[in-house]
């Protein structure tokens, strides 16, 4: 067990030295940093000037139902003015012009926004939630229940917090929290097939090396060849977790630097707010709770909630699915550092291991659109590919037992592709200088050397 | 007492066997050469020995015991394909293979400072690996596989990549440990090495033991009784005195004097041949030929070999 230490102390220390490790500890939170801050600043760009929005209302059912914030002001205009403000809305004075052509219950795709720059999240937002709120009440009038405002009342200003965090699929605040979690669902599934393949190949370089080198005899005339590959894999592991960790750090600390320099009375656009908290599990600090519209003090509460039994657990998930993914793939990748005599040679063994990596970034994809279909279900629960999908799932809070067992299906196959992957580690690492095809190195795998 | 011993060990390997029932038995503070043609299964044996892979049949015995996974402490292995980690520093390197033989930091740069003052090397501790030329990584291996005091060392063609001073040097190191105490396991292909240090031999061909023993014992057991004889005179007058059980094999005719080679055949003694010829010709010197181990080599590895493909066209 000692010695396990030894070699795992080797390989962290020699690689947290190199300075191709800092150097992508400090490039890592800058473009990180840069992704969050970037969109921010142009939203901030956006939302400081005030913007007039002309809507035209067909139906003339939901007069004054979009609010106005302190950025967006809308007007409603009888629908005479439509064809003068489709031909010039900008001398008119409007930045855009909502139409609403039909009756939304029937049709819900009868609102459109037109602009001529792209319209902001926060406007499409904005109209879509105050008309999905307003609609909600109209349906629920629509029962004829009797004291209903007291039950809206009681509704709106107790229970929509709730209902928020439970009934996430449907409802007004849906929206809101499906495009932060589907922000949360894509880091977390890049961060790992991003450290997957990364550190699964410095195993596999790391492996190579002690052939290419010779010494590999000479340490297992010491050590056992398993200890020596798992003091490899666990070593790098450290590295990678390291490097994750000095990434998070980095990128709160760039973050907060930019926060301070660029929004120095504490006020930072929310968006902004939104995918720091996300990422990093950040409690959203009291200033910005009391922010420049309602959407948003609604929406910073959501998020406290949100992070108490969301991300919590999401990222306790990360670690458990970034660590057990790792240990999955490093062994395979251990083997063909075995079998292989050079990194050239790499190519054939390592397209087998990289092909259920590319898949998982694919079925992830669509795990973000729909984190209950058949194919996210079956693919989290794959091992080679369940890492990625099921972190792609899990920000959608999918049921608990999915998680369990996939963790389960993980741990045990993780479990046996590190034995096999010792097995023909064992044989291959003393090879040299012959080609491998795949046929002997199952006959390694059934060979069996005491 | 044997400090080593192999009984009958057998590895098979999935299309051939590498050792089949191969017997070894190295006497306790002796130099053994274990000697044999390229894949005869030296470096499977050293292996085994190494705890590196396991016999299928047999077993190693350590000091009458069988071997446990504790011995590896009381091994240094010098493997032939051998080398170091090229980007680590020659002393942390140093230091991470002597503790993964068991010393601990402290002891390790203690022993390490004394061989690095010994050979004279200090100014590389710092060095990387890559920067050193191939003879001095060898040396900076030599000192890592004898650092912790094995009892019994095993050396694989130590000498290549070395010049002559340093083989030199290292024979004598070699010569070193053997008085202090060690039993020394030596596998090579160099026979001029084998016959300077080596007390007792094994050699394998094909997978099979076909020759152990002595290294003196094995000399006269080969030798064919041949006598050199220098001398100066004429070569006619020599040879007419040679008769039964006497043979000249050949006469060489050198600028100072001529050599005879003189077979005495099974009864023919020196003195019944020094009697025969005392008044031929002027006799400079004369010694009885040993084989050397080079050419005891190469007799026996042919011979088994050609019994080797008797015994496979008898099964044919």
């Amino acid at each position: 067990m000692n010695k396990i230490g030894l070699i795992i102390s080797r390989e962290y220390t020699t690689r947290v030295k190199k300075k191709s490790f800092l150097v992508m500890s400090v490039i890592g939170p800058l473009l990180f940093a840069a992704m969050f801050v970037l969109p921010a600043w142009l939203a901030s760009l956006d939302s400081t000037s005030e913007k007039h929005i002309a809507v035209i209302d067909h139906t003339r059912k939901y007069k004054d139902a979009i609010s106005n914030t302190e950025f967006m002001k809308f007007t409603w205009l009888d629908e005479t003015n439509e064809n003068n403000l489709k031909s010039n809305f900008k001398n008119m004075g409007y930045d855009a012009y909502v139409i609403i052509s039909d009756d939304l219950l029937k049709n819900p795709d009868a609102v459109k926004i037109y602009s001529e720059t792209p319209v902001t999240i926060d406007m499409k937002q904005h109209v879509r939630n105050d008309l999905e709120k307003f609609l909600e009440k109209e349906k629920l009038k629509s029962f004829n229940i009797d004291g209903l405002d007291e039950i809206i009342a009681d509704i709106n200003s107790t229970k929509v917090h709730v209902s928020t965090i439970q009934l996430g699929e449907k409802g007004t605040e849906k929206e809101s929290s499906t495009e932060l979690t589907m922000i949360a669902a894509i880091v977390f599934a890049m961060l790992i097939y991003f450290f997957v393949l990364m550190y699964g190949t410095q195993v596999m370089r790391g492996v190579v090396e002690e052939k290419t080198n010779r010494i590999v005899e000479v340490i297992i005339s010491s050590v056992k060849p398993f200890q020596l590959m798992m003091g490899k894999i666990i070593g790098i592991a450290m590295v990678a977790l390291t490097q994750f960790l000095l990434w998070v750090i980095f990128t709160i600390i760039i973050i907060t630097g930019i926060k301070f320099a660029v929004f120095p009375d504490g006020e930072m656009p929310t968006r902004m707010d939104k995918q720091i908290e996300v990422v990093q599990a950040q409690q959203g600090d009291d200033e910005n709770a009391a922010t420049n519209s309602d959407f948003a003090k609604e929406f910073t509460k959501i998020m406290e909630k949100a992070q108490a039994i969301d991300i919590a657990g999401s990222i306790l998930a990360f670690f458990f699915f970034f660590i057990a993914g790792y240990l999955l793939y490093a062994g395979l990748y251990a083997a063909v550092g075995a079998v292989i005599d050079n990194e050239t040679d790499s190519q054939q063994f390592v397209m087998p291991i990289i092909m259920p990596l590319i898949l998982s970034i694919y079925i992830a994809m669509a795990a973000f659109r729909d984190p209950s279909s058949d194919i996210a279900f079956w693919f989290s629960m794959i091992p080679f590919t369940s890492p990625i999908v099921m972190m792609a799932r899990i920000p959608f809070q999918i049921p608990m037992w999915q998680v369990i067992l996939s963790m389960a299906i993980l741990t045990v196959s993780f479990i046996f592709t590190t034995w096999f992957a010792g097995r023909i580690y064992r044989t291959g690492i003393l090879m040299y200088g012959k080609k491998i095809t795949y046929k002997e190195i199952w006959k390694w795998f059934r060979y069996s050397g005491k | 007492m044997n400090f080593l011993e192999a009984k009958k060990v057998v590895k098979k390997f999935a299309n051939h066997t590498a050792l089949d029932h191969v017997d070894m038995q190295v006497p306790e503070n002796s130099i053994y050469g274990l000697l044999g043609p390229n894949g005869a299964g030296k470096t499977t044996l050293i292996r085994i020995i190494n705890q590196i892979t396991g016999p299928d049949e047999g077993e190693i015995l350590i000091n009458g015991r069988p071997l446990a996974p504790g011995d590896v402490y009381n091994i240094g292995y010098l493997p032939e394909e051998r080398g170091l980690y090229k980007k680590m520093k020659v002393g942390e390197q140093a230091v991470y293979l002597a503790r993964l033989k068991g010393l601990s930091r402290n002891d390790a740069l203690k022993k390490l400072k004394y061989w690095f003052e010994k050979f004279e090397i200090q100014a590389w501790w710092d060095k990387k690996v890559e920067e050193l030329s191939k003879g001095m990584q060898q040396k900076i291996q030599f000192i890592v596989t004898i650092l912790h005091e094995p009892k019994l060392l095993i050396f694989d063609e130590p000498f290549s990549g070395f010049d002559p001073i340093n083989t030199n040097m290292l024979k004598n190191e070699i010569l070193e440990l053997r008085e202090k105490g060690a039993t020394i396991l030596f596998s090579t292909h160099n026979m001029e090495s084998v016959e300077e240090l080596c007390d007792h031999i094994t050699l394998i061909n094909n997978s099979k033991t076909i020759l152990h023993g002595a290294v003196e014992n094995i000399k006269q057991d080969y030798k064919e009784h041949l006598i050199e004889l220098n001398f100066k005179g004429d070569e006619q007058l020599l040879s007419n005195k040679i008769s039964r059980p006497f043979k000249i094999r050949e006469i060489k005719n050198l600028p100072h004097f001529s050599k005879a080679y003189i077979e005495m055949g099974e009864d023919g003694t020196i003195n019944q041949l020094l009697k025969n010829i005392v008044d031929s010709v002027d006799i400079l010197g004369l010694t009885e030929l040993l084989p050397s181990m080079n050419e005891i080599f190469i007799k026996v590895v042919n011979e088994s070999n050609t019994a080797s493909v008797y015994e496979k066209q008898a099964v044919l």
